[in-house]
Formats: C-alpha cells, structure tokens, sequence
C-alpha cells in the first residue's frame, strides 16, 4: 500500500495520536462560515454548548435563535429563515433532530427546497454511558432517503471545520452528522475537501475499504496493519454519503476482489446500504459490511461499546482475512 | 398595484371565488371542499385588500408573506390568486392534473406567488417566525407574514412551539388568521379533540387574540390593520367561520371536509351561488 499525496498526518498508529471531538471543528466552522457570510444564522434546541453552536452565539447574539427543547419547532423554523435568503444551521442532538422531526424535514426543507443546515451532534454508539436513546444510528438512513438531501459525516475535526464552511456555500438542504467523542484527527487543514468527493486515502490492490466519520482512522489503521499481513488494501473515505461519489468507488473495486464498508451506525440504509445499492447494480463483487446490524446499543465507555459491537480496525482486518479466505 | 375594492364589490369577488372552487374541484374529481368555502371570504379581503403584494411580481422584495399552513384548503388559494392576476384563470381546471402547477396539495416551487409548500399540518406558524426572524436580523420594517391556519390542525403540537416562540420573541411581524370553523376529518373539534377555551389558550402563550365572523370582509380587514397596530406582541385572528359557506346543504357538515363533490351536487351549489350573487348586488343597490 502507499500513503496518498491528500496531506493526512503521516502516521496514524502513533500511541499519542491527537484527538479533538469532531463536533469542535463544527463550532469553529461556523464561526467562520458566518464572519464571510452576514446570512449565516444558526438556531439550537437547548444544546448550544454541546453541539458547539455556543462559539457562534457568543460573536453574533442577534443571529442566534434559541428554540428550547423543540426539535420539530427547530427545523420548521429553519425553514422559514431560509425562505427570506438565510443560511441557517439548526442543531441538537442527531437522535432529536433528526430522529423526531424527519416529516418536516421532508417537507418544509427538501420538497420544499429551502437550504437548511440540520446539524446532528452525539451520533453513534460512541455517545457512550448516555446509552441506546441517545446513540443515534438510524440518521444517516433517515437522511439518504429524502430527494435533495446532501449527507455528510466528516471523519475528523478539521475536515468537520471544512465541511461546515462548504456547506454554509451551498444551495442545497444538508444534514451533518457528527460525534461526541474524541477521534484522532488524521487529516491536516492541506487536506483537500469538496462536497460530493471521496477521497482515497491509501492505495492498495488487493481490497477496498470503504469508511465515513470517525470510522475512516479505524479503517486506515486497520490497512496498515493488513500491509504487514500481506494484505494490500485500498482505502476510501467517504465524508459525503449523499451524493455518493459512485466514480471514485467504482474505479477502486473495479480494480481489487472485495469491499468493505466500516460506519458507526445502522448498515441498512446507511453507507453500507449505500454502497451494497451502487456495487450490486454496477459491480457486483464479495463485501461484508461493518456496522450496526439492526439493534440498538446500550451505555458504556466508548471503547468499550466500539468492541462490543465489532466497530473497531481489529474487526475490519478479521473481515478482511475472512473475505479473501 | 392594488386597486381598492368597495366591501360590496369584495363580497361579489367572493360569490365568484367560491364558485370557482366549486367548478374546479368538481372538474378536479377530488379535494376538499368545505374549508376552501369557507375561507373564501378571508382569502378575497387578503388578495383584494389587506396584502401589500403584485401578482405581476410575486417574488417582489418588498411584500407581505401569506403562508398557508393548512394545505389542504390551497383551492380557495389557487382561485384568489387565478383571480388577483398571478396566473390565467384558464389554469384553474388544471388542478390535481398530471403536469399541473397546481397540485393538489401546495409546492411553493412549483407556482410563483405560493411561499411555502404545505399539507402535513402544523409547520406554517414555524416558518412564519422563521420569516419574521429573519426580516428582524435585517431590519425589515413594514412587512407583514400573513399566516392561515385550520383548528383541526392545531391539535399539532408543532403549532404551540411556534406560538411560544413567536411570543418569546415578541413577533410582531406575525399575524395568525384561524378559521374557526369546528370540523375536522373525524367530526366537530370539540368531539375529536376539544380546543376551547381557544382564545384563552393563546392568550395564555402570551399572544393578543383578536376574534371576527369570518364572512364579515370589514371586520376581517379591520381586524388585519388593528393587528399591524399592536407591536408588544403577535397577534392572532380567531376569525369564526361556516365550513361549506355558501352552499346550504354542505354549511355546517364535517362531511364535506374531503368528500368528492358529485356532478348534480355542484350543479345545485353553483345554483344557490348564483342565487346569492343576485342577494350580494339586491343589499346593496
């Protein structure tokens, strides 16, 4: 395998690895995002410390807007500022917004084609000791499905930064799904980032490994230790699950002998769903998918849980060696 | 802009309105029937009076924003701005039809002059403080967001977040207009699930609750001026309406909610349509 020329950190098994919550970049994304743009506005549903939103707030007070703990409100709401030429970015946690508010998402939002920012922090298991209601895992599927819905869940908080920024540019109703936890932070601010783009993080012949969020440093830990096993693989993060980059994935498996896919959340419907639709229809090939297999999780440490649920580089260098059996 | 109407030219404008609604659902094959009635006389002091708006321009940067929440009464929306000038009244038979811009529930990108796309209840309030969030970041003065609402949709509890945030900001820019007409698909509102004290409840979510019969066009209009007056608060329009008004044997019946109207039905409702345009000019002369 080798490293690709996209400027990522150049060794991801360090032990000191440097984490950030990727929600931070968030935060200080949209602060950015809102000093270029004067129609950047932001809304939150009684959260805006946790979903970093409170950055923006402190800066630009008059173009914050608290709507309590009413996610349906959040988003309806959005809607509306959007109608008047706004750009808001509406946040609570992913398991509220949107897990109870989906039907006006659907409709005030993308049938109705007003460009709101829906903002879901604390998704996946690595929520941790809040347990099953707070771990989202269905987002990404409920998202997917609307026409004109954007989906991104950025791997890191640097490219959770450059997400924010880019979205803030587009026209187009998006959801961005982000996470509690520290995760390593493998990519550096050279690190190229576009809507729609996969990016291949390492190349590799023998298999594809294809990874979104947090789950991507998994993956490319994963394929460093595979090279030392005799496996070559390639891996491809996926930070924009909709539209799906289908040419860069394409152009990997058509070249090695299977795939898997790696996310923190449900495989049905989610990049798993995603990619299982794109390859079965354009390149059938071997893959095993990673991820939540329809259940919920359950409190605990992080690391904990990641393990439990075989969400960790240790299981997807097991997929690797059983697929190519 | 818009020419000034004289009440009794405004109420032979709604006779015209409602039976248009009843030509196109008939021609339509389905939709509902008693809101759009009964609201034709609130939409035609909207388009024909109160609403600072150009059918010439609908996306004129200086309008009042109507918004319909309660989708499902859009014919009466339809006609009033077939009529207003946004587009040929030809267009109206083309309701419900494939290729329509006209849908059967409203698509704000679909037709120029809609601003939001609505049927799922409950969201209209939202966005409207959206709206009126958004003109106060830019200092908008002078523009209203008009919103319309059914009672059955109240029972959403969407709409009571909205109120308590319109309230909490003091959204003055924010009028609500109710039609207060006491059925919804089930039966009365009182039965399927009771919503009086209603004037008390918003008043309890820090609203200013205005009350109108909402045939009467001047006290609609007045109602609509006093409501731009008051700035401490939002206000909303409770306007007292008769599903059905117009066309006796549908007046009052939840029935016709979403009943498909028959052709010798609309035969008989445009006959006593027609009966009481001849009562309209026979008060005024």
């Amino acid at each position: 395998m080798s490293m690709s020329d996209l400027h990522l950190i150049k060794d991801v098994l360090v032990k000191d690895i440097a984490k950030e919550p990727i929600r931070k970049g968030f935060g200080r994304g949209l602060l950015e995002a809102a000093k270029e743009d004067v129609n950047v506005v932001a809304a939150c549903a009684d959260l805006t410390d946790s979903t970093q939103m409170s950055l923006f707030k402190a800066e630009f007070p008059d173009r914050f807007i608290e709507v309590g703990v009413a996610e349906q409100n959040l988003v309806t709401v959005g809607s509306g500022m959007a109608a008047m030429g706004k750009i808001p970015f509406v946040s609570s946690y992913a398991a509220f917004s949107p897990g109870r508010n989906w039907e006006q998402i659907r409709t005030t939002i993308c049938l109705n084609d007003q460009p709101v920012k829906i903002v879901g922090s604390h998704a996946g298991v690595s929520v941790g000791l809040d347990g099953a209601t707070h771990q989202m895992l269905e987002d990404i599927a409920l998202m997917r499905v609307l026409p004109n819905m954007v989906v991104i869940a950025p791997g890191d908080s640097i490219e959770a930064e450059k997400a924010t920024r880019a979205l803030a540019k587009d026209k187009r109703p998006a959801y961005l799904r982000l996470a509690r936890e520290a995760t390593p932070i493998i990519t550096t601010d050279e690190t190229p980032f576009e809507i729609g783009k996969a990016y291949v993080y390492s190349h590799g012949n023998d298999i594809t490994i294809i990874a979104t969020g947090a789950m991507t440093y998994q993956a490319m830990v994963a394929a460093m230790k595979l090279y030392t096993q005799g496996i070559d693989a390639e891996v491809i993060h996926v930070p924009t699950i909709k539209p799906l980059d289908s040419v860069t994935i394409l152009n990997s498996v058509s070249r090695t002998k299977a795939v898997i896919t790696v996310e923190e959340g449900q495989i049905a419907g989610g990049l798993g769903g995603a990619v299982a639709e794109l390859l079965s229809e354009e390149c059938p090939k071997k893959l095993k998918r990673i991820g939540m297999r329809d259940r919920f999780g359950e409190s605990g440490e992080p690391d904990e849980l990641l393990k439990h649920f075989g969400l960790t580089s240790k299981h997807v260098i097991l997929a690797a060696h059983d697929i190519l059996k | 802009m818009v020419k000034h109407y004289s009440i009794s030219e405004l109420e032979a404008k709604a006779n015209e309105i409602r039976k248009d609604i009843i030509k196109m659902l008939e021609q339509a094959g389905s939709g509902h029937a008693a809101g759009p009635l009964g609201l034709a006389d609130i939409f035609t002091a909207l388009y024909f009076d109160i609403l600072k708006h150009d059918p010439k321009k609908p996306d004129w940067d200086q309008r009042d924003i109507l918004l319909l929440s309660n989708g499902h009464t859009v014919p009466v929306r339809y006609v009033a701005m077939a009529h207003a000038g946004y587009f040929p009244k030809e267009e109206l038979k083309t309701l419900r039809k494939f290729g329509s811009r006209l849908q059967g529930h409203p698509e704000r990108t679909k037709l120029p002059g809609l601003e939001n796309t609505s049927g799922p209840l409950g969201c209209g309030l939202s966005q409207a403080a959206g709206m009126a969030l958004a003109m106060r970041m830019d200092k908008i003065l002078h523009r209203w967001v008009y919103v319309v609402m059914g009672d059955g949709e109240l029972d959403e509890g969407n709409i009571w977040e909205a109120a308590m945030l319109a309230s909490k900001y003091k959204l003055n820019n924010v009028i609500g207009i109710i039609d207060r007409n006491n059925i919804q698909i089930d039966g009365p509102t009182e039965e399927v699930m009771p919503l009086d004290d209603l004037a008390a409840k918003w008043q309890a979510f820090g609203w200013h609750v205005l009350e109108v019969d909402g045939h009467n066009i001047q006290e609609i209009i007045d109602a609509c001026a006093l409501a731009r007056a008051i700035v401490e608060k939002p206000v909303v329009i409770i306007a007292h309406t008769i599903p059905g008004k117009g066309v006796g044997f549908m007046e009052y019946d939840f029935r016709y909610h979403g009943y498909l109207l028959h052709p010798e039905d609309a035969k008989k409702a445009l006959h006593e349509l027609r009966t009481l345009q001849g009562k309209i000019r026979g008060e005024h002369e």
